[in-house]
């Protein structure tokens, strides 16, 4: 982490087909993004645009077909597949639609369970006190099944910053829950997106709460532009 | 471990559910492996505890009748005392008989007959060793079926009487028949039929049923069998000669085998639906950077939890089952070897199954982590 400067995510000229033979989709379509660390950029779109193709390429979860991506100025396109999961525990934060949380687990384990992916975790923020931070110290014990969707929304946004990533890649983390929530949700994604100088993409439906994000880019048909 | 001992605390009740029928299946497998151990000690062991390697019937004997069948006499004897690699050779006489006790006890006995101060005399744990013309050394578990040292029994039909001098510090026995050894000479009389006070005739006067042969492992049976007109076969081959001990084994090999089968289908099944059901959080675990190794190391991890812990309930009360079982005549010894052997191979069966199932984690696409939890 000393050798590497934070740039944030730079995407150019990335084109993704899905499927093959007579059935290939262009999801993305020569897209260029660039966000830099503390910014947070909302993605809108219609469904089938491509905004999840649009995380799964910055995720590093598919290898685009034409195009680089790159993370603080490393190219994670051209990694095998077991670097590239080792690149997304070290370096990228998913926060999922309702929370994905873990069943078996409390909400501190969701946290301290990221600390077990591998074994070199010393700069791992603290659980408990990352738990705090989103205002859920007092569901430290709970499981998933115990909390409400806005809870179990804020555990899963601090779970994707426990490794302190340098990109944090959120997919729909409003689509469960009501207005009020929805914009404590998207201001808590904000206030750590500046705090922690995370690059923050947030694919969204919800137009309500885009007055948190920094910028808004539209996606139609796997094509880019400024929102 | 951190998720997997925490999955299996929290999904408890499925875990114990799966976990019982593979303690009830080790239930079932200790009560077989004790039967079995049971049968072949009724079986054979008054031929395990000889101090034998190796028994040649007369040329042409069929195995499965050996030991009823087989006649050689003391010619055949000295010639296999003569082969190389042979320590020592005597004649050894088997037949089944009826008696009675002077008490009213009916009892069959398996008659060995040696001749004293050969090896095959047996050590007596109480009364006197083999020597008296009309003496038995009987199988201690012939207590059990009334016999106490001093009674005299009275061979049905012939007609002989014969007194209980000594019994064995072991079971002895042959065919689910407590052995009793007698002096070979008495037992020439019984063989042929020949009552008290009657002549034996020469030509019996030497015959046994088969030469027990004892020696290391260089014996070339076949030579031997060729110099003395015998056919060998080592001491463990023999004890398919001994009545029902194949078909007995067999049957509980081939139920044995079927219990091992099922057990590893049960824990594949179960680690099948385990992780279909957890796809979409292990494809969330994969997103988040979990190594393919990670996730199937947790997942053997609960594997091999819930196999060794119901397991070892399972053998635990196969134990307290035998243990009941004891004194009612049912045939029924565990032993420590067998039964760790065969609970190892559970757990071994059970992890292969359930590594067949925990595979599939690898084929999880982390991609399906994005959208909705369907």
């Amino acid at each position: 982490m000393t050798t590497t400067e934070r740039t944030g995510l730079v995407l150019s000229g990335v084109t993704l087909r899905l499927g093959d033979g007579d059935s290939v989709v262009t999801a993305l379509d020569h897209v260029d993004l660039t966000v830099a660390p503390g910014e947070l950029v909302a993605v809108v779109g219609p469904s089938g645009a491509g905004k999840s193709s649009l995380l799964a390429v910055a995720g590093a979860l598919t290898i685009p077909d034409e195009g680089t991506v790159t993370i603080d100025g490393q190219d994670i396109a051209t990694m095998s597949s077991r670097a590239r999961a080792a690149y997304r525990r070290d370096h990228i934060g998913f926060v999922f639609q309702s929370g994905n949380l873990l069943p078996a687990l409390t909400a501190l384990d969701q946290l301290r369970l990221v600390g077990t992916l591998s074994r070199r975790r010393a700069d791992d923020r603290d659980p408990a006190q990352l738990l705090a931070d989103v205002g859920m110290a007092h569901r430290a014990d709970r499981r998933p099944h115990q909390l409400s969707g806005g809870e179990r929304q804020r555990i899963g946004i601090a779970r994707a910053l426990v490794g302190r990533p340098s990109l944090l890649l959120v997919d729909e983390p409003t689509a469960a829950l009501d207005r009020a929530r929805s914009h404590e949700v998207v201001q808590l994604l904000a206030k750590e997106t500046k705090q922690t100088a995370v690059a923050t993409v947030m694919v969204t439906h919800d137009h309500d709460v885009l007055e948190h994000c920094d910028r808004v880019v539209e996606m139609i048909d796997g094509r880019l532009s400024a929102g | 471990m951190f998720l997997a001992l925490r999955e299996l605390r929290f999904a408890r009740s499925r875990f114990t559910l799966m976990g019982s029928v593979v303690a009830l299946i080790a239930v079932l497998m200790v009560l077989l492996s004790g039967l079995s151990s049971g049968l072949v000690n009724d079986g054979v062991s008054g031929l395990q505890r000889l101090p034998v390697t190796a028994f040649a019937f007369d040329a042409g004997t069929k195995l499965d009748s050996a030991f009823s069948r087989s006649v050689v006499d003391a010619d055949q004897v000295a010639r296999w005392r003569e082969q190389p690699g042979v320590q020592d050779a005597a004649p050894f006489g088997t037949m089944l008989v009826n008696t009675r006790s002077n008490r009213g006890v009916p009892i069959d006995l398996a008659l060995f007959g040696v001749e004293p101060g050969s090896f095959l005399t047996p050590t007596a744990a109480e009364g006197s060793g083999l020597g008296a013309p009309d003496g038995l050394v009987v199988s201690r578990t012939a207590l059990d079926a009334g016999l106490r040292i001093g009674d005299v029994l009275t061979v049905d039909r012939i007609g002989t009487r014969l007194t209980v001098v000594g019994v064995t510090a072991d079971q002895h026995t042959f065919g689910h028949v407590d052995v009793a050894y007698l002096p070979l000479a008495a037992w020439r009389r019984l063989h042929a039929g020949v009552g008290p006070g009657e002549e034996l005739r020469t030509q019996q006067a030497d015959q046994a049923t088969a030469v027990a042969i004892r020696g290391d492992g260089t014996i070339d049976l076949a030579a031997g069998d060729a110099a003395a007109g015998t056919s060998a076969v080592t001491k463990e081959t023999s004890y398919g000669a001994s009545p029902g001990y194949t078909a007995e084994t067999s049957t509980l090999t081939l139920i044995q085998v079927f219990l091992y089968a099922i057990s590893a289908l049960v824990v594949g099944a179960f680690f099948t639906v385990w992780t279909i059901n957890r796809r979409h959080e292990l494809a969330v675990l994969r997103a988040m950077g979990a190594a393919r190794r990670y996730l199937l190391r947790d997942g053997l991890v609960q594997a091999l939890v819930i196999l060794t812990a119901s397991i070892a309930v399972g053998v635990a009360g196969g134990a307290g089952f035998g243990g009941l079982m004891g004194g009612t005549g049912v045939p029924f010894a565990l032993e420590a070897p067998a039964v760790t052997f065969a609970s190892l191979l559970l757990v071994l069966l059970g992890l292969f199954g359930a590594a067949t199932a925990i595979v599939r984690v690898a084929a999880i696409d982390p991609l399906a982590a994005l959208g909705g939890q369907r």
